[in-house]
């Protein structure tokens, strides 16, 4: 801490680390303004169309997939958030059989790669003889988000005060008042949390998915079949606009989380 | 937020509610529970199963049987051993770049950066916004980048820094390179998260103890972020290993960079191949489990789990 080139090198090098990390999300956006033909490698000038017309390529094959995506993310993340919420309240507040055996059973998705999970289901479809479309994504989302949701929402749970639901219990609310007026909304913050987790790793999501797919596209998907014939710029359109939507809502929910702290700092 | 997925504080050892038990523990659990093992255990087994399959006599392409033919193992070892070398080796060669790259990263953020919350919050912001952007777009970019074409590819072989006839895509370097890029958010994260609850106190004590600034590294920060450290290269070291999108031909790999992932894929979604397929995944599976339990025992972090 005493030389100044101490000092300085640590915060330098984090700066070139976020940095590179930029890197490639920078050249996506800037490639979005392409005035491109086919596909998206060379730059051969400015220009706003493809933002302005982003499904009048390829018959809007990338505007279908990016609907799947957003559908699919949709289904999956409400399935997996409820049986997820439940799991973890389960967890923390009640005893039961077979506790091990369930902590195991949640953490194993999370440590089994991809590619084991997507073809493994593939080959039970394969066997049960269920044809592969959109409600097999579903259910192979659905599966991977869980123990995420599980794992967010038990953090919420454990750190929830139970005297104000005794408190609750003592002015006489019924079981489910308590919880829908009481335990619900503490909990909600948790519950978001977890839903948007689901929501991103479904939507980015291209392994399970290219196992389990069959003739349905989804947007990963299409930028992974197109790669190899070149990508049109719609695609870097689409994915720069949802990259600046959730920027906004992560800057402006950590933002605010700051004030409050500071707010909170001030009073102590 | 988000980043409570990552965070290591998941499992309270003081638990401040005196559990019960009720039935209503058997209806929360059982949908939830019901549905991974659907969803989750029973397609291992089927994959187990499938992993053993014979051929069918006389069957088409992609007809298989039931059965036990264990040298479906034998063959997809001596066959494929270069891949599952290849795998592991570039896995663990992205998890270390990647912990060389966030770990000072995640010191900064999470305890140099401590007296301005607002810089901590946006460069916290930065560490995650890859996950805002389709990863297979990200991987594209860099393939661009490096790409025969490119200006740094150019400006490289006009410094003679690489040769004339050489490319920077398709090598082992750019998987590397484009595993380490793709997991440094899941290594950054968890850091972070041990590195901003240390206490400063512990590392003024060492100092009070005439010890060097190495020392105190050595000594009490790496123990004391060990929970983060193994979470991190936990994250980054399992989807790395079975990952194909960067070893991809049309991504950054070449033929000399296949991984297990890559294979597994070619022969369950194009050669129709699944008992190769099958056997591929299981022992991908073994292998990291078993990585994990030793690797979690001997660095003393079983309460992770």
């Amino acid at each position: 801490m005493k030389l100044s080139l101490g000092k300085w090198l640590l915060p330098v090098y984090s700066g070139l680390a976020l940095l590179f990390l930029m890197i490639p999300i920078g050249y996506t956006f800037v490639y979005s303004f392409n005035d491109s033909l086919k596909s998206n490698i060379t730059w051969r000038g400015f220009t706003f169309d493809k933002w302005l017309g982003i499904c009048n390529v390829q018959n809007g094959a990338v505007c279908q997939a990016f609907g799947n995506s957003l559908f699919i993310g949709a289904v999956a993340t409400v399935v997996a958030t409820t049986l997820g919420t439940m799991i973890a309240i389960a967890i923390v507040r009640y005893r039961f059989k077979f506790r091990s055996q369930t902590s195991l059973l949640l953490f194993l998705p999370m440590a089994t790669p991809e590619v084991v999970l997507g073809a493994g289901l593939a080959a039970q479809f394969l066997s049960v003889g269920v044809p592969k479309d959109m409600l097999t994504i579903i259910l192979a989302h659905t599966m991977f988000c869980i123990s995420f949701v599980v794992v967010t929402v038990k953090a919420r749970v454990s750190s929830l005060d139970p005297a104000l639901e005794e408190a609750g219990r003592d002015l006489y609310g019924s079981a489910w008042q308590v919880f829908a007026r009481i335990t619900f909304p503490l909990l909600l913050p948790g519950i978001l949390a977890a839903a948007l987790l689901s929501f991103a790793l479904s939507f980015d999501d291209f392994i399970i998915t290219n196992f389990n797919s069959g003739a349905v596209t989804t947007f990963p998907k299409y930028i992974y079949i197109s790669a190899a014939r070149g990508i049109p710029a719609e695609a870097n359109v689409l994915a720069s606009a949802v990259f600046i939507l959730a920027l906004v809502v992560v800057v402006t929910v950590q933002v605010s989380g700051a004030a409050k702290a500071r707010r909170l700092a001030k009073l102590k | 937020m988000a980043f409570a997925a990552f965070s290591t504080t998941t499992t309270p050892s003081t638990d401040p509610v005196a559990r019960r038990r009720s039935p209503v523990a058997l209806f929360l659990l059982l949908p939830g529970i019901l549905y991974l093992m659907l969803f989750f255990l029973t397609p291992l087994v089927s994959l187990l199963l499938t992993s053993f399959q014979a051929p069918r006599e006389f069957g088409d392409i992609g007809q298989y049987d039931y059965a036990f033919r264990w040298q479906n193992y034998v063959e997809v070892v001596t066959t494929y051993w270069p891949h599952i070398v290849r795998s592991f080796s570039y896995a663990l060669a992205a998890t270390f770049f990647a912990l060389l790259i966030s770990y000072p990263l995640a010191y900064f953020i999470g305890v140099k950066a401590r007296s301005w919350p607002l810089l901590q919050s946006l460069m916290l912001v930065l560490v995650i916004a890859p996950f805002f952007i389709s990863f297979l777009l990200r991987t594209l970019a860099w393939k661009q980048l490096f790409s025969d074409e490119s200006f740094v590819v150019q400006s490289l072989k006009a410094l003679s820094l690489l040769g004339p006839e050489a490319h920077v895509t398709g090598t082992a370097f750019s998987v590397i390179f484009g595993l380490t890029y793709n997991f440094i958010p899941f290594m950054t994260l968890p850091l972070y998260t041990t590195l901003e609850r240390l206490d400063v106190r512990y590392l003024e004590a060492g100092n009070d103890l005439y010890a060097s600034p190495f020392q105190v590294f050595r000594k009490v920060t790496i123990p004391l972020s060990m929970p983060g450290i193994v979470a991190g290269t936990l994250l980054t070291f399992i989807p790395a290993a079975g990952d194909y999108i960067n070893a991809s031909r049309d991504f950054l790999g070449g033929t000399g960079t296949q991984m297990m992932g890559n294979v597994i894929e070619a022969n369950f979604l194009v050669l129709q191949n699944y008992p190769t397929a099958a056997a591929l995944s299981i022992i991908l599976m073994t292998v990291i489990l078993v990585i994990v339990s030793i690797y979690v025992k001997r660095s003393g972090t079983e309460e992770l789990l």
